[in-house]
């Protein structure tokens, strides 16, 4: 794990974080940093809050109390655009992509010199070259070249992902959050995911990580939180997270768990 | 006679392609015949009172029509879906009335003494706007418009503003609207608060819906074929309203899409250089 610069602030800085659905909190005061270079796992049987936690730091739901802190900037209730652009990008669970447009157009949407600046991103009609070499490259680093220019509906739930995770990418983000990304995959696809989120690592600064998948999060993580009814449960290496005792007990009896 | 069905095919064809502007970013607008109207109104109001030159009051009528769209999508693109339908409708309701209700504009007597403008006028207004059309459908623009069509929450995490982006397309049909409305009046001569009945805004909407929503030939075509078929078929005369309620059950039954419901991609792979 790479020793953080004692002037720099975390990537990623979560603190007391909250939120509350009538009647449920469900994410009740949670802290956690994210260093740079990082992989942080994220686990925790069905609903423990692990969703609604990367939609609050995300800006998708706003957040009950607590704060969000990228790079050392407050983001914690910025809108949602202004938080994409400040570097915070994800994948989701259901996945949702725009499946009516191209897989290539999926990737180029995230490009940032158009995207803030919708008005004069007519002007660039065209062949638009240089916007899709920028593409390309996220394009084969999640092994997709082949599939540009099909529709993003007709990808199997594989390529899916993966072009969820390129598009994520392309915006260039610091923290890149990936929500259950082995879900539906079989082994030999979870196998390659791992290989593609090593290469991820390498375009941002951090990653955060959901899984079930323990196999897949002991490959990834350098450390894990560990969640259950919207707080942190345990937090710390992989091996100390899942040898913890609560840990243990959280997953007894949940189906998929270690 | 031609000449008219001709031209009221034109002025159709700009209010579809207005429809579809603003569609673009998945809001459906029963307001385009009111900012027809604010555009009929203001470039008939600065010929005939003021002697404004036609080719200086149509650019400054499409200007009004699209400060007035921007203005009342500021609060109202808030709201989405059936509620922003309702507050088009409403748009619409509130400029007839004011129309009919204020003297400087002729009340319900309405204004005469336009004149001007030429069937080539509106031709070349048409190739303009199918121009500006065909360039953004491949530019970046337009893939960030498709984009928040189909999920603008997503679009939004990706960077995209989305209050910006939709007032962009909700002024940018209105300004074409309000093309529209200047180059009717000045064709009629003579207009009054009930030529932009909301049975205007609702026809147009149809066009669009028929044609097709993708790409910008399908409100083309709706508009056309809607225009022109009541006119050679004597007998659809008197159903007009019936035949498009006809047209509407069948096509949302058998193509929902409309007629043309290929999208074509703001930029291609396969040209990529060197691949
Ligand atoms: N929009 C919402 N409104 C109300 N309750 C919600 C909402 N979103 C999530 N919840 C509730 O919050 C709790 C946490 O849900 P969340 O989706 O974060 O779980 P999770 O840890 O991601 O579970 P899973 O592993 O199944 O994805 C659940 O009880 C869920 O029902
Ligand atoms: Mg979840």
């Amino acid at each position: 794990m790479p020793v953080a610069d004692r002037e720099e602030p975390p990537v990623l800085r979560v603190e007391a974080l909250a939120k509350q659905f009538d009647g449920l909190r469900a994410v009740d005061g949670v802290s956690f940093d994210v260093a740079r270079g990082e992989i942080v796992g994220i686990i925790g049987p069905n609903g423990a809050g692990k969703t609604v936690l990367i939609n609050l730091i995300s800006g998708f739901y706003p957040a009950t109390s607590g704060s969000v802190h990228l790079a050392g900037e407050d983001v914690t209730s910025l809108p949602l655009h202004e938080i994409g652009r400040r570097g915070i990008a994800r994948t989701f669970q259901n996945i949702r992509l725009f499946r009516r447009m191209t897989v290539l157009e999926n990737v180029l949407i995230a490009d940032q010199r158009h995207a803030r600046r919708p008005a004069r991103a007519f002007f660039a009609f065209g062949r638009q070259r240089t916007e899709i070499a920028r593409a390309a490259r996220y394009l084969e680093l999640m092994g997709l070249a082949a599939r540009a220019d099909r529709l993003a509906g007709t990808l199997p739930y594989g390529e899916a992902r993966r072009l969820e995770i390129a598009r994520a990418l392309a915006t260039e983000p610091k923290l890149l959050m990936l929500d259950e990304p082995a879900a539906g995959m079989n082994e030999e696809e979870t196998a390659e995911l791992v290989q593609d989120v090593r290469r991820a690592r390498a375009a941002v600064d951090a990653i955060v990580l959901i899984e079930h998948d323990m196999s897949l999060i002991q490959a990834l993580s350098d450390r894990v939180v560990a969640m259950d009814y919207g707080r942190v449960m345990a937090a710390g290496t992989p091996a100390e997270v899942l040898a913890d005792p609560n840990v243990q007990r959280a997953y007894l009896g949940e189906e998929g768990g270690p | 006679m031609i000449q008219d069905y001709l031209f009221f095919t034109g002025i159709n064809i700009l209010l579809a392609w207005s429809v579809y502007v603003v569609l673009l970013t998945g809001n459906l607008s029963f307001a385009q015949g009111a900012f027809m109207a604010i555009g009929c109104y203001a470039a008939g109001i600065m010929t005939t009172r003021y002697g404004v030159p036609l080719a200086v009051a149509v650019p400054a009528a499409m200007l009004l029509s699209s400060a007035a769209a921007v203005l009342v999508g500021f609060p109202a693109l808030r709201v989405r879906g059936i509620y922003l339908i309702l507050v088009t409708v409403g748009v619409t309701f509130c400029v007839r009335i004011a129309l009919e209700n204020v003297a400087y504009t002729g009340g319900v007597e309405g204004l005469k003494g336009m004149s001007g403008t030429r069937l080539w006028h509106l031709g070349a207004a048409i190739a303009a706007v199918g121009l500006l059309l065909f360039l953004l459908s491949r530019s970046p623009l337009q893939r960030i418009l498709d984009a928040v069509r189909e999920d603008d929450r997503v679009a939004a995490s990706l960077g995209v503003n989305l209050t910006y982006v939709k007032l962009l397309a909700f002024g940018a049909g209105a300004a074409i609207a309000g093309l529209a409305g200047a180059l009717y009046g000045h064709y009629l001569i003579f207009v009054r608060p009930d030529n932009f009945d909301i049975l205007v805004s609702i026809f147009v909407v149809l066009y669009v819906i028929l044609g097709g929503v993708n790409n910008m030939w399908g409100p083309l075509l709706g508009a056309t074929v809607m225009t022109l078929l009541p006119e050679f078929i004597r007998a659809l005369q008197d159903w007009r309203p019936t035949m498009f309620g006809v047209a509407i059950v069948v096509m949302l039954l058998l193509r929902p899409e409309g007629l043309l419901k290929f999208r074509q991609p703001s930029a291609r792979w396969s040209g990529h250089a060197g691949r």
